[in-house]
């Protein structure tokens, strides 16, 4: 339980027995439950009409620009945590505070760069 | 030998809380629901107010046949509710309920509350890819969807109390706060619940739900305790994020007179209440009015949310 990583094996710990919580169930279900299967009940369910076609239909994604947008400031966002925590510690101050304003103004600037480009309405 | 049976206790406690809670919160969410719309809800089950009714479920739920559909992909399917259900059970370990009372203070908690949150959402994508049905489809795409939109303003919100406590552990962001951070950081906890009613896809943001036009999006073939599992990790998600506001925006285990842990449950009962009452109320939005309204308005707000909290700890030294 000592040493760095000594705390998360609490958190492996829990993490077992959420595993045991669901196989658990799943076993109790298993002894409980019937099984009797035909065809008609394995038939995909969908909106209760036999299903016509493929499941796996095609479909257009939409949001695509979207997940870019996201994937680039989601990056950004995972640099603010370390730093978050010593900005304000002493000899930092003011410079700290004038980089965090470039950064958000980096980040606005590319918010507002996709809305002018007119990328952030559903195509 | 002490240790073990400490982090023994901690976490029989733990699993307690998450198999009780997300039942009072649904059973809650029974009757607070009927009242607002002049029912009575749930009255046999158990006896006094239908109190049992979740417990009937579940032994319900437990006998009911496995149906797994022949053009499912069976593995996939099958493990998609533990997928979606242990995310929040494993945070449960970081959010500390009163002073020591927590499973273990990680220093990267925040951080940690974040990364394993955002694990739970692939459930719903698993579930909707491999369930064969057009409906569950485009139920897990605009679970995707979602996911964009909420988690850039999640995370944004989430670090300004990190930048104004100068800490990721959840028990050093509590023991941090004061009073004034309630004004201070109202606009960041606005933006937080908000992004978190999406991240649970709750109305006003169920969408990939939606009954009324894709049945039960990426859960329609489901049935038993497979079904009954992805119900407890949506209830389980009302309480993490209810506590996570709380811990992180509420001021946690603080307040006047009564102890600190029943401070603590007291604002989680609250915003459990909210999460309902916000349910009863809003009619739900469409997936690109999500979009617009994260991107638009809250991305923008978390940023000057960002700012005010820069500019504020900086002067107040």
């Amino acid at each position: 339980m000592d040493g760095y990583f000594g705390s998360y094996t609490v958190v492996l710990a829990l993490f077992a027995i959420g595993a045991v919580i669901v196989t658990g169930a799943l076993t109790l279900n298993r002894l409980l439950r019937p099984a009797r299967p035909t065809p008609e009940k394995l038939l995909t369910y969908e909106c209760g009409v036999d299903p016509v076609g493929e499941g796996w239909a095609q479909s257009q994604v939409r949001y695509y620009v979207f997940t870019y947008l996201y994937v680039v400031f989601a990056v950004d966002a995972v640099f603010l945590f370390p730093w978050a925590t010593v900005f304000a510690a002493p000899g930092f101050g003011m410079t700290t505070l004038v980089e965090m304003f470039v950064f958000l103004g980096f980040i606005a600037l590319g918010i507002l760069y996709a809305w002018r480009k007119r990328v952030l309405v559903w195509a | 030998m002490a240790e073990l049976i400490d982090a023994a206790v901690r976490l029989v406690a733990i699993v307690g809380a998450f198999l009780v809670l997300p039942l009072v919160a649904g059973q809650a969410e029974h009757k607070a629901m009927a009242h607002m719309q002049a029912r009575l809800g749930p009255m046999y089950a158990g006896g006094f107010h239908g109190w049992a009714q979740l417990i009937a479920d579940g032994v319900k739920f437990v006998q009911k046949e496995d149906v797994i559909p022949a053009a499912a992909d069976r593995r996939v399917f099958a493990i998609a509710p533990a997928v979606a259900l242990i995310p929040y059970l494993v945070v449960m370990v970081v959010i500390p309920v009163g002073p020591g009372l927590v499973g273990v203070d990680l220093d990267v908690g925040l951080f940690f509350v974040l990364a394993v949150m955002g694990v739970g959402v692939l459930g719903s994508i698993m579930a909707g890819w491999s369930s064969g049905n057009k409906y569950s489809v485009l139920g897990g795409m605009r679970s995707a969807a979602q996911l964009m939109a909420y988690e850039l303003p999640l995370v944004l919100a989430a670090s300004s109390v990190a930048m104004a406590a100068g800490t990721l552990s959840l028990p050093g962001i509590v023991d941090a706060w004061q009073w004034w951070w309630l004004p201070w950081q109202a606009i960041g906890g606005v933006v937080f619940f908000t992004a978190g009613l999406a991240e649970l896809r709750r109305p006003p943001f169920d969408m990939p739900i939606a009954d009324s036009e894709i049945i039960m999006g990426p859960m329609t073939e489901y049935t038993g305790i497979r079904f009954a599992l992805f119900m407890l990790a949506e209830y389980a998600g009302i309480i993490v994020v209810s506590a996570l506001t709380s811990v992180l925006f509420l001021g946690g285990w603080h307040g006047p007179v009564l102890p600190g842990p029943v401070w603590t449950l007291l604002k989680v009962a609250l915003l459990v209440f909210v999460v309902i009452w916000v349910r009863v109320s809003y009619p739900r939005l469409r997936e690109d009015q999500l979009q617009k309204l994260a991107w638009v308005g809250l991305v923008p707000l978390a940023l000057l949310q960002l700012a005010l909290t820069g500019v504020v700890r900086v002067l107040t030294g």
